[in-house]
């Protein structure tokens, strides 16, 4: 990922920011500029995720794309934010801890790097509650 | 509108094909289908390419006018256009073509899919293949095709009676379906073991609930039906033409188990076609994975949601059940070469709706469907057709 995409979603990557509309109140997590129910009557803001939800459900990678071959097996999910929205993390357990309605809270991490030379992207992985 | 027929069909043998170039692959297919029509080139007003990826698996664009180029086409300066939808790319192409000859904009018009996925490695066509998901908060945090379907599959088999062996039937299934079709990149059967003792590659998804990586073309040759008389083809009707979109990213969906693309695509074709899912002889439908064959028989309204599993398990999919599903082999055992799967999906149907299907032939199948899916569901196409 080149330096310019990463950099300008470093907000929301590393601190959860996302948007929320004033309008009907909604929440987007990954963000969105429009939202989808009140389109141009809609006015979005940003907004501040706690970043604690529950897990939805989840996988366990085992074969990864050649950025994650070095982490695998790796625990992937979708979480569902006590704000509402969805979004798709990783989880900082082992494959057997993983539940789901497993409740988790964020941590900041090193997701991945372009090769050895190139930027090293960090962001948000979940941990469960219960085991912190 | 005016009646849609299909007049020709043609499709290269799937698998690894090392020998063969990208735009070779495609001449071989529309040959085929030309030669299947009894329709000359110059004949063809234009051509429709679904194509997900040339870019990233032989760094080709411009795929519409290559194609156009190298089938001979170039010097009667056909309108020829590649269409992208991801996996669900050539299922567009096929669509925007029937459209352009119901609306009598052009008459003799032929629909098309390809894809050269070996050029790349493993590494670098999963990377390509993941740009079909979200891939700024999907693939950016470790999200796989695999991985996505898997995790599918972990909320369907929560909620749902489903069991891995389940789960593997439907590869065991697909690849008896396989062996006999000639043009399968898999012609060999398996057991429910063999399945159960291959690799996990996301769990619960093992590498035999996966489709493979494929090189493939197919085209069909479309015509206005009151001018099939014209052509030596056996014509098969298009009873319906239908796409319906969903969010990018599988965590936006309102269900995980559920793709509401597919239940809307399906509505659509059934209502235009005046018909009811009893009616359809055969489907083929996008098992990219063993679940998602599993979800879209129910999506498509073969079954209740929750008795995909049930279905498959009687044998109620396989040939000679009440609804054979991939006689083709699917993508798990025929291959799946992105771009060309929604076409090969065409081909299948007219095939056998002509009774032309060899010892995979379905008795007295009049009435086909085929259902075919971009990423984890955001774009799918449905098709019904039927016999003249």
């Amino acid at each position: 990922m080149s330096v310019a995409r990463f950099w300008r979603k470093i907000p929301q990557r590393y601190n959860l920011i996302g948007t929320r509309c004033g309008t009907c109140g909604r929440h987007f997590f990954p963000p969105r500029t429009f939202c989808p129910d009140c389109r141009r009557a809609g006015e979005i803001g940003p907004y501040h995720f706690r970043g604690t939800g529950e897990v939805v459900t989840f996988t366990v990678i085992r074969t990864a794309s050649e950025a994650f071959e070095q982490m695998t097996p790796y625990v992937l999910a979708i979480i569902r934010l006590d704000e509402g929205p969805q979004l798709t993390g990783q989880i900082v357990c082992t494959p057997e801890q993983a539940k789901i309605g497993m409740r988790v809270r964020p941590v900041f991490r090193r997701i991945g790097a372009d090769g050895t030379s190139g930027v090293i992207s960090y962001g948000t992985k979940f941990a469960p509650v219960a085991l912190s | 509108m005016r009646d849609v027929a299909v007049i020709g069909v043609g499709c290269t043998t799937f698998g690894e094909k090392w020998s063969t170039a990208f735009r070779h692959l495609f001449i071989e297919a529309g040959a085929l289908a030309l030669e299947d029509a009894g329709v000359q080139g110059e004949q063809v007003d234009a051509l429709y390419v679904g194509n997900m990826s040339a870019g990233r698996f032989v760094e080709q664009e411009h795929i519409g006018a290559l194609i156009a180029d190298y089938a001979g086409l170039a010097t009667t300066h056909i309108a020829s256009t590649r269409v992208e939808a991801a996996c669900a790319s050539g299922g567009l192409a096929f669509r925007q073509a029937v459209i352009a000859v119901a609306s009598g904009m052009e008459d003799i018009v032929v629909a098309a899919g390809v894809e050269k996925m070996t050029d790349v490695g493993t590494g670098a066509s999963v990377e390509a293949l993941a740009g079909a998901a979200d891939r700024e908060w999907e693939g950016f945090v470790g999200a796989t095709f695999p991985g996505l379907y898997a995790m599918m599959a972990v909320d369907y088999m929560h909620r749902y009676p489903l069991s891995r062996e389940d789960l593997a039937q439907v590869a065991v299934k697909n690849h008896s379906n396989g062996a006999k079709n000639p043009i399968a990149q898999f012609q060999q059967e398996i057991t429910i073991d063999t399945v159960l003792r291959s690799s996990l590659v996301a769990d619960p998804l093992r590498l035999f609930d996966c489709s493979p990586i494929t090189d493939g073309a197919a085209a069909v040759v479309l015509a206005p039906l009151e001018r099939v008389h014209e052509f030596t083809g056996t014509p098969v009707k298009v009873l319906a033409t239908a796409q319906a979109s969903d969010s990018i990213a599988l965590h936006d969906r309102r269900d995980i188990s559920t793709l509401d693309a597919t239940v809307a695509a399906a509505n659509r074709a059934f209502s235009k076609a005046h018909l009811t899912p009893r009616e359809i002889d055969l489907v083929e439908v996008h098992d990219c994975f063993t679940i998602a064959e599993i979800i879209a028989i129910e999506d498509l309204g073969f079954c209740r949601k929750g008795e995909g599993g049930r279905l498959t398990r009687e044998g109620e999919t396989a040939l000679g059940g009440r609804i054979p599903v991939n006689t083709s082999g699917g993508l798990k055992a025929c291959g799946h070469p992105v771009g060309a799967t929604g076409i090969k999906q065409v081909w299948e149907v007219v095939t056998q709706l002509r009774g032309e299907a060899g010892a995979r032939q379905v008795d007295s199948a009049e009435i086909g469907m085929t259902h075919n899916v971009g990423g984890t569901g955001a774009t799918v196409a449905v098709h019904i057709l039927g016999v003249t």
